[in-house]
């Protein structure tokens, strides 16, 4: 029980706590202090199961360690301290204990050793990543949190149901790698799916994370897909179904990216993006192709956080977001702009940058697995990363037209966090070994060898090149895209709508009708009964013994027929 | 530094790319590689389908903003 304590969650929840109650400048220490806790725990850990126990005679082990589960802790604590000091000077006084609440739980789904403890983690990521959306505080987040909540509770919903008829199955609650073989495998393949942003189920991403506040976004874009990215590692390496499902994830991020206005809105497309390279990774399932989506979603969590930094630093200087409103900024920015392009460079993985070192291992990947397609594939995909993140983001942030605005560099926590980001992106993609001492599995990969940085360079420059030739195509509008929120937000509404206009219709003529047949009713009863009715009205006695004569002349005629 | 040198400059660096590759240990993992300057010649075509493509998908998926009857985001919630 007492290593619990040892656990990087309690940390963080423990740190949420604090800095929700506390004011000023105790809180702002608590707030950095509780994820460098966490973090100095993350590397802490050593390998077993800490604590088991029983739970509705179901064993648990919540705080169960090995080398993927002690990568994830890591760069989730790491990235809960850079978020916590960019987004120090944030007003919502809301946003930062939900967003530890969010990142400890997501450290107790990647400690978690039994199915039933990665669920109940998995909710309160829910509910953590909805509190950070909802604090923007914005009417548009708010409906987008209702929006992102409802999604969720569904995937939660799905891993409920998978994981109850699995554990029932089995006969254990163990969390280990699972074959696809019944209904329940599929449930809980499908829970993961809906986390990770898989298409069609990707649209609650780009939807509701840009209408989180410039700081929650940072938050927002590390927890969730990668805890996702993590359970897929763990749960179903190998499943050929994920090369298809990460393929196609690959190419809806850059189209939609490509058409996008919102610059936290490409940024968030090209989150997608980048998880379904991972997945693809896990779907091969050979120890290079694992490592590889391991060792991704550690650079891709620091770099996406750099850029969205770089974003959220522009929107809070400027409040503006769509790219038609932006330019220029390098001006009065060059920090900002400095590491939004490095943050740039490490998602297209040029040499040098933590994406070089990570990425490169899928395609290898594949290309050592002899799936040609699957490799091409991925090669025309990094082309497309330079073109939607790499070029155009800061493209049309920093440069593109002049603006005419000229704001200042933000504070100097946001500009300390971005710095301290940059650093890491640059610095994991000159000294690779401890984050490849990290991975699950032993590496056997020499990132920069002569052939791989020439020819990655060729196809980055040349994409590049394609950019800025084809500029005139790349003209951002005024105009959003449709995407598969629109089944929820207007389709299923209008059809729920149209078959409850046909049922009031039904209803009101039924009810019309028993109305009248009410009143006809009425109208006979009175017609019979009424004061003046046949059978109401007082008849003369003189009549009534007509009526006996006649009745007693029917009897007599009847007696003499028969 | 004038649009037209940095062209110059960007063209000489792609060049420099092409002109590295003889020089370099090439490995390649499958055939189409073997071939000079395959690497620069898939990446300029595949950025311009997707780029084509995009704009297909777009005729389709693009309308004005406000479509879901939201109104505008708060601007400026920073004075700066």
């Amino acid at each position: 029980m007492g290593s619990l304590l040892m656990h990087p969650s309690a940390a963080l929840f423990a740190g949420a706590v604090l800095v929700a109650l506390l004011r000023g400048a105790p809180r702002s220490a608590f707030a950095v202090l509780a994820p460098a806790v966490a973090l100095y725990l993350a590397f802490q850990l050593e390998s077993g199961a800490h604590w088991q126990g029983e739970f509705l005679g179901m064993s648990i082990a919540p705080f169960a360690v090995d080398a993927l589960s002690r990568l994830f802790a890591i760069i989730f604590s790491l990235m809960a301290f850079a978020g916590a000091l960019f987004g120090l000077n944030q007003e919502r006084r809301l946003e930062l204990p939900a967003a530890f609440v969010y990142a400890g739980s997501a450290i107790g789904v990647t400690l978690a050793g039994d199915l039933v403890t990665v669920f109940v983690f998995w909710e309160a990521m829910a509910i953590g990543s909805t509190l950070v959306l909802w604090s923007a505080g914005s009417e548009l987040a708010y409906r987008a949190s209702l929006r992102y909540l409802m999604v969720h509770l569904f995937g939660g919903m799905l891993l409920f149901a998978g994981v109850t008829g699995h554990v029932l199955d089995s006969g254990t609650t163990t969390f280990a790698a699972m074959e696809l073989g019944t209904v329940w495998q599929g449930l809980i393949l499908a829970a993961f799916l809906v986390n990770a942003a898989a298409w069609p189920l990707s649209a609650w991403l780009p939807d509701a994370y840009p209408e989180a506040s410039w700081s929650g976004m940072v938050f927002l874009s590390a927890f969730t897909t990668k805890t996702a990215v993590y359970v897929l590692l763990r749960g179903f390496p190998g499943t050929e179904l994920l090369v298809y499902v990460g393929l196609v994830m690959v190419f809806y991020g850059i189209l939609y990216a490509l058409l996008e206005n919102d610059m936290r809105r490409i940024l968030a497309y090209s989150i997608v993006n980048q998880v379904g390279f991972m997945i693809t990774g896990i779907g091969i399932g050979t120890e290079i192709a694992l490592n590889g989506a391991a060792a991704h979603a550690f650079t891709h969590i620091l770099y996406k956080a750099l850029l969205l930094m770089s974003a959220g630093s522009v929107l809070f200087v400027t409040g503006r977001r769509k790219c038609t409103d932006l330019g220029g900024l390098y001006r009065s920015m060059p920090l900002t702009a400095a590491c939004g392009i490095i943050g740039a460079l490490a998602i297209s993985a040029f040499p040098l940058t933590s994406g070089f070192v990570s990425k490169s291992m899928i395609g290898q990947a594949a290309a050592d697995g002899h799936l040609f397609i699957v490799w091409m594939l991925l090669a025309a995909a990094s082309a497309g990363v330079f073109l939607h993140a790499g070029i155009k983001f800061p493209w049309f942030v920093f440069f593109q037209k002049d603006s005419g605005l000229r704001p200042p560099e933000p504070p100097w926590n946001m500009r300390a966090a971005m710095v301290l980001v940059s650093a890491l992106c640059i610095g994991l993609g000159i000294f690779y070994e401890p984050l490849y001492g990290l991975l699950p599995y032993r590496v056997n990969y020499e990132p920069y060898t002569g052939f791989h940085v020439v020819s990655q360079l060729q196809l980055l420059l040349f994409s590049g090149l394609a950019f800025f030739v084809m500029l005139g195509w790349l003209r951002r509008t005024l105009t959003i895209s449709l995407d598969v929120d629109w089944t929820y937000r207007v389709l299923f509404p209008a059809i729920l709508r149209r078959i409850g206009a046909v049922l009031e219709r039904g209803l009101r003529a039924g009810s019309a009708l028993s109305i009248a047949a009410a009143r006809g009713l009425e109208r006979w009863a009175r017609y019979l009964h009424g004061p003046q009715g046949p059978l109401g009205r007082t008849w003369a006695s003189g009549a009534m013994g007509l009526g006996v004569m006649l009745m007693l002349l029917g009897f007599l005629l009847s007696y003499y027929l028969v | 530094m004038s649009t037209r040198r940095l062209w110059q400059i960007f063209i000489l660096v792609l060049v420099l790319t092409l002109a590295a590759q003889p020089f370099v240990d090439w490995h390649p993992h499958f055939a189409v590689e073997k071939l000079f300057g395959f690497n620069a010649l898939y990446g300029f075509l595949a950025c311009a389908a997707l780029i084509l493509v995009s704009k297909v998908i777009g005729f389709v998926v693009k309308r004005e903003e406000g479509h879901y009857g939201e109104r505008e985001p708060a601007e400026g919630r920073h004075d700066g």
